[in-house]
């Protein structure tokens, strides 16, 4: 599963951790997450939010 | 402001704004200043320049040292126009093709401050910049408080220019910790208290971080206030406490009244709470600025709300009170809501709304008296404050 970047403040979602403290379970897809979920780190939307490139 | 030598050949060259006293809704009682840092070595730096009003008194403090034309780089450790208001000027004075150093948020920050299409060198994370006989490292702390914000570390000199961090709006004529003492503490907290809080996890991810990078710190140079070089270990420290925000045994009661009635409540509350042992006071909002509530807020166990109810919402400074404390995200609260009312009464219910939505640990449904409260009214506010005051010492040794 691939990991999302905030190009806000640099926030990595990591689908294998989720988001708990807003609910969203471990193992939980970026593109599964609600529209309305914010970046834990700043609360910019989901749409600032870029798909990781690999190493 | 003259400038001052505040290391061997580094210097503040920036000014103190005596007579502020609103900062984008933060008050200002006793003005604040903004810092700015020269570095004269085989290369010159600036680091960080001043609100724009002041650019005339920050070229001339850097005058006095050297020809402005002589600078070599600056670096922008945060785009916020008290810090960056004055580039326009200091950019055009020195070329406007010198370098400007700044993170990678910073170069997208700036861009959408400024036109003016600058020599922008955008650094990644430990990045170094050598001056000569010192290296700057530049370390990220996106979010403290701005995506953009990254501090500049000399490992020579053991000096860390910390942006906005570890700040206070604070105008006078001390310069550094040893010279003020314990009294800018207050100042220290209510900065903390209304900018920081809410970055309170990052702050404490921070502090692991330089400790485990070994970073030797003999002076933390904010940008604006005091300078830590007697003891930059006690602002740390100050930061690693308020950053747990482990709560005091401490209520505050904020609230708002039209006839005196809520006020009433208030004060029974806070006598309730007296009674038990624990500190309390009432905070009338519109005798009092949102920013001091906050500081308050900041070491409090229990925040209390009480709004009248008027047109069926809230009173509106208590809206703007708890859109602000919303926004700062404080944790490990208990709270409850109160209020008198004439008829339809919401208020209550909206206080515990807001109440909720920060995650409070809510006690007691509320208590809401329909007008004046008389005894028995009065009685159940007292023993809210009791049950509260309970609730208190029952979390905080």
């Amino acid at each position: 599963m691939e990991k999302y970047v905030c190009s806000m403040c640099g926030y990595i979602y990591d689908p294998q951790q989720g988001d708990p403290e807003s609910g969203i379970a471990p193992g939980t897809r970026f593109e599964e997450l609600p529209d309305d979920w914010k970046c834990p780190g700043c609360g910019a939307p989901k749409e600032q939010f870029k798909k990781m490139r690999t190493q | 402001m003259n400038p001052n030598e505040i290391a061997k050949d580094i210097y503040d060259v920036g000014v103190i704004d005596w007579n502020i006293r609103d900062f984008h809704g933060y008050s200002t009682y006793q003005g604040t200043s903004y810092n700015a840092f020269l570095i004269v070595d085989e290369k010159i730096a600036l680091i960080d320049t001043v609100k724009k009003e002041f650019s005339d008194q920050l070229l001339e403090n850097i005058a006095k040292i050297v020809d402005p034309k002589k600078i070599d780089y600056v670096i922008s450790n945060h785009t916020e126009m008290d810090h960056s208001g004055s580039l326009p000027r200091v950019m055009h004075k020195i070329g406007e093709d010198k370098p400007l150093y700044c993170s990678k948020m910073g170069l997208k920050n700036l861009s959408r401050h400024f036109s003016q299409k600058w020599n922008y060198h955008s650094v990644a994370n430990s990045e170094t910049l050598n001056l000569g006989k010192r290296t700057l490292t530049f370390l990220e702390t996106r979010m403290l408080h701005w995506p953009d914000s990254m501090f500049t570390y000399v490992k020579e000199d053991k000096i860390l220019f910390s942006s906005d961090a570890f700040g206070q709006h604070y105008a006078g004529h001390e310069k550094f910790d040893d010279q003020i003492g314990d009294s800018i503490m207050p100042h220290a907290k209510k900065y903390f208290a209304n900018i920081l809080l809410l970055y309170s996890p990052l702050i404490l991810k921070l502090l692991e971080k330089v400790t485990e990078l070994g970073l030797e710190i003999d002076m933390i140079c904010p940008d604006h206030g005091i300078i830590w070089r007697k003891d930059p270990g006690k602002i740390i420290n100050a930061y690693a406490k308020w950053s747990s925000q482990k709560p005091e045994q401490k209520a505050v009661v904020v609230y708002d009244t039209m006839w005196h009635s809520t006020e009433t409540m208030a004060q029974e509350i806070v006598q309730g709470i007296v009674e038990e042992g624990v500190i309390a006071r009432p905070i009338h909002i519109r005798s009092s600025h949102r920013s001091e509530i906050m500081t308050e807020v900041l070491d409090a166990a229990a925040v209390i709300v009480g709004s009248p109810t008027i047109n069926n919402q809230l009173f509106p400074t208590v809206s703007d009170f708890l859109t602000y404390m919303k926004g700062l995200k404080p944790k490990n609260k208990i709270g409850a809501a109160f209020g008198s009312y004439g008829w339809s009464g919401e208020s209550v219910k909206l206080i515990n709304q807001e109440l909720e939505a920060m995650k409070f640990d809510i006690i007691d449904s509320g208590v809401k008296i329909q007008y004046v409260p008389n005894q028995d009214g009065k009685d159940i506010c007292l023993e809210l404050g009791r049950k509260i005051g309970k609730a208190i010492k029952e979390i905080v040794d």
